[in-house]
């Protein structure tokens, strides 16, 4: 039970943890994200003082 | 748009589960194992659980904030083992709830304390530690030698530990309160019981006051058991490698 | 559903709140006179009158809050409970240095400053209670008071759960209260940073609960389709440490009216779920829910966007994922099993990498203007701040390797360490976000004195330094002191001759922290003035001198 878990962790699942590594990394250097991540930078600073926040 | 609005909320559940996933991980593949494999702690004769006493010095102990200053484990650097003695293992604190390691010495390491000095110097160093050791930075617990123990709830205190995995028996759970009181009077009528339940457990007055039982007498007999359980001529580390 | 109904009526703030804090209060109220009846346990029995007495004024400010018909404006931020945070932050703060200050003391001078016939006075009962003030009321308050605010900001919404957010405060300071007195009658369960008892562990547990959901409550309802960054970290914050919370204090209570329990791991399996959570509380508390608070105030503060918000994504789920690893370094050459220690160091040395992403992140978020740096103190402080951030968490992974690791552990040099991310980033992001929030609460134009931020930094700033730097050379001191053999082979120094060596090294942490309590006063001074409304004229008409002629 502990050898096979083991050896998955060693070999399974650095593969997993390296592929979800670069999901992460396309995700955010998708060239097509990056104009909602530029909306989403300016969010703290385009507020204005008394929206209705109902 | 109230679709839309819909999406949205679940964003954010499931931006919540993602990271509970992604914190998990760690915690199951570095802990989780150790609670199944067997050569985590090290097979050794001698330890056993505290006696009633001990139990209630250990809960002082740990009242005080002793484990502030004073760790509880000896590493493996030629230094440490000629300081304090043989490195600490796993097994000597199977049955601490919960663990008393420490992280830092303002004070020396105490895992091998016990048998190291007589109960009237732990005594007297408790009391005013700078009478001893002029050069000491440690608290005074004056108030260890006046006031009597509270063990009223012995039983409980057994019981609870039972229930964390200590191996109390129904016999000792219910002999708590006299064993308690034997530990400290060495001409007690269940002296051989006590022994056989608590081996190796050392009896007698540790205050050197036998009006009362004070948290002093527990403390030192704590103290005093620190460390002693485990017979290292038998102990074969090569057969132990984790 | 039921959700619909809830927040419908929640809106209104005379339903499902109302109802749960009623409810949350009648339960308080019937276990703490029941325990308060039975406890033999008289530490118990204290408890219980200080729980049922917290109750009753719960009760009393929810009748007459319900019975003055007042009517809070929906169409506006909820800011009432920010301002709360922000005392209650300043009070805890200036309450966990004090005692900072006290215990130091004790180490320098046990002759003064200990009183055997007071035994609460003594250093280990103060020293838990100096740590969690700082940590847990000071830090916590600041990130429930700065959270409430951002997620407000971020979401163009209002707080969701009408009264609830109230009840988190409150609650959450009353479980600081319970835990401090705790720790003075000598109540603990000597787990490092989660020493209070079992019933202590459940309120909060309750409480954060709550926590959770008024965040997340606000976050679907949010205007805004993107959810900012900063609330990432605090919604990281506050998942985690409910996990770490939960999974750390399981304990066995002795009886349900006794204040006694027994954690249910033992011995290494104990230790490392200890510093699994221990080391996270860092990783979480106060790292991941203090860059929530960069990630708004230095932005908002330089008027800039965060430098890029690529590398902020990476840089939060590689930080995430890689911390929760690192716990095992606590526990190098100690009786845990070897793989679990190299497992540990590896993941803490990988660590340093996120880590300095987002220090990145932060600073280069100045680019273009780093002429603020001079004019401004404020951003100033939040800036040396994230530099403070980025030396302790290159210092953190160098004290993870095993071998540096053999000489640090035990020592003072972890207490520096410690101190350094805690004086440096975790206090100045705080002082800066609570110098940015007064005055935008109370609806201030300008700090009452800047020329009092600049010295509150100068002031602080020294005290950093000497604290950090005495606590090296202690430290590396006392461990050289312990592994030095003298020509005959044996062990050079005793035990108590490493003791006495660090005397004046203890002298001078004292005065360090002594300079940053000081510093921590005139900043209480400086923000009280400012919500009153005061502005030091003199200075603000020298410094439009200043404008006129920035060439010095």
């Amino acid at each position: 039970m502990y050898e096979t878990l083991s050896s998955f962790a060693q070999t399974g699942g650095l593969l997993l943890f390296v592929l979800a590594f670069v999901l992460v990394l396309i995700y955010a250097l998708n060239p097509r994200n990056q104009k909602n991540f530029d909306k989403a930078k300016q969010i703290p600073l385009n507020d204005e003082d008394e929206p209705d926040v109902r | 748009m109230f679709e839309r609005h819909q999406i949205l909320e679940k964003r954010s559940l499931l931006l919540t589960v993602a990271i509970l996933v992604v914190v998990a991980i760690g915690g199951v593949v570095e802990i989780a194992p150790l609670f199944y494999l067997e050569s985590t702690i090290e097979k050794v004769k001698g330890v056993r659980p505290y006696s009633p006493l001990e139990l209630a010095g250990r809960n002082i102990y740990i009242r005080e904030g002793c484990y502030v200053c004073h760790s509880q484990m000896v590493r493996p650097l030629r230094d440490e083992v000629e300081r304090y003695g043989h490195y600490s293992l796993a097994a000597e604190s199977m049955y601490d709830h919960p663990f008393q390691w420490g992280s830092k010495r303002s004070g020396p390491d105490l895992a091998r304390v016990g048998g190291k000095y007589s109960d009237a110097w732990h005594q007297q160093h408790l009391i005013d530690p700078r009478s001893v050791v002029p050069e000491s930075i440690m608290p005074p617990y004056a108030m260890l030698n006046e006031r009597a123990l509270n063990y009223s709830e012995v039983e409980a205190w057994l019981k609870a530990n039972r229930a964390v995995g200590v191996p109390y028996t129904d016999e000792m759970i219910e002999n708590a309160k006299k064993d308690l009181e034997a530990q400290v009077d060495p001409f007690s009528d269940i002296y051989d019981d006590f022994v056989a339940r608590y081996p190796n457990a050392q009896i007698r007055d540790f205050d050197g006051d036998p009006r009362q039982i004070s948290e002093m007498d527990a403390i030192i007999a704590y103290l005093q058991v620190l460390g002693t359980m485990v017979d290292f001529s038998t102990y074969e580390a090569e057969e132990n490698y984790r | 559903m039921a959700e619909n109904g809830t927040r419908a009526s929640a809106a209104t703030g005379t339903g499902g709140d109302i109802m749960f804090i009623a409810a949350v209060l009648v339960v308080g109220a019937i276990w703490s006179l029941f325990t308060a009846a039975r406890a033999g346990d008289p530490l118990m029995g204290a408890h219980a009158m200080m729980f049922l007495a917290a109750t009753a004024l719960g009760a009393f400010a929810l009748v007459s809050h319900l019975s003055s018909g007042f009517k809070s404006d929906q169409s506006s931020y909820e800011f009432g409970v920010v301002k709360a945070g922000v005392f209650a932050s300043v009070f805890w703060g200036i309450a966990g240095f004090l005692v900072g200050v006290i215990i130091a003391g004790q180490l320098a001078f046990p002759n003064l400053l200990y009183f055997p016939e007071l035994p609460w006075t003594s250093f280990g009962r103060l020293r838990p209670l100096h740590t969690s003030a700082v940590i847990f009321a000071f830090g916590g308050n600041v990130l429930i008071a700065t959270s409430f605010y951002v997620v407000q900001r971020t979401c163009r919404a209002r707080l969701w759960g009408g009264l609830t957010p109230w009840f988190v405060f409150w609650g959450y300071n009353l479980f600081i209260v319970i835990a401090a007195t705790g720790y003075l009658m000598g109540i603990t369960q000597s787990k490092e940073y989660a020493e209070p008892e079992w019933y202590a562990d459940l309120w909060l547990t309750i409480v954060w609960v709550a926590y959770l959901l008024v965040f997340l409550g606000t976050l679907m309802k949010r205007k805004e389709p993107h959810i900012y960054v900063a609330n990432w970290f605090y919604l990281a914050f506050i998942v985690t440490i409910a996990m770490l919370h939960i999974v750390n204090n399981l304990a066995v209570p002795v009886s349900l009216t006794s204040s006694k329990s027994y954690s249910l791991f033992a011995g290494v399996q104990d230790a490392l779920t200890q510093w699994w959570y221990g080391h996270n509380a860092v990783g979480f508390f106060l790292t991941a829910g203090f860059l929530a608070i960069m990630y708004y105030f230095i932005p908002k503060q330089a008027d800039r966007p965060v430098y890029s918000y690529r590398l902020s994504i990476v840089h939060f789920w590689s930080l995430i994922f890689i911390y929760i690893w690192a716990g095992p370094h606590h526990l190098h050459y100690t009786a845990l099993p070897e793989w679990a220690q190299t497992l540990g160091m590896t993941f803490s040395i990988m660590l340093w990498m996120p880590s300095w992403g987002g220090m990145i992140n932060g600073l280069m978020t100045l680019s273009g203007a780093w002429d603020k740096l001079r004019t401004d103190p404020v951003l100033r402080m939040m800036v040396v701040s994230v530099a403070f951030y980025g030396m302790s968490t290159f210092e953190g992974p160098l004290m993870s390797i095993r071998a540096v690791n053999s000489l640090s552990h035990y020592t003072d040099w972890t207490i520096g360490h410690v101190h350094s991310g805690a004086l440096g980033w975790v206090g100045y992001i705080s002082f800066g976000a609570l110098y940015c929030l007064v005055p935008w609460l109370w609806k201030r134009k300008e700090l009452y004195s800047r020329v009092l931020v600049e010295w509150h930094f100068w002031i602080s700033t020294i005290g950093i330094l000497l604290y950090i730097t005495s606590m090296w050379v202690s430290g590396i001191m006392q461990g050289l002191m312990w592994r030095a053999y003298n020509e005959f082979g044996f062990l050079e120094f005793s035990f108590v001759e490493t003791v006495e060596a660090m005397h004046p090294y203890y002298i001078i942490r004292m005065l360090g922290g002594l300079l940053f309590l000081i510093g921590a006063f005139i900043m209480a001074y400086n923000l009280w003035r400012t919500a009153r409304g005061d502005v030091r004229e003199s200075e603000y008409a020298r410094d439009a001198g200043l404008v006129a002629a920035p060439a010095e």
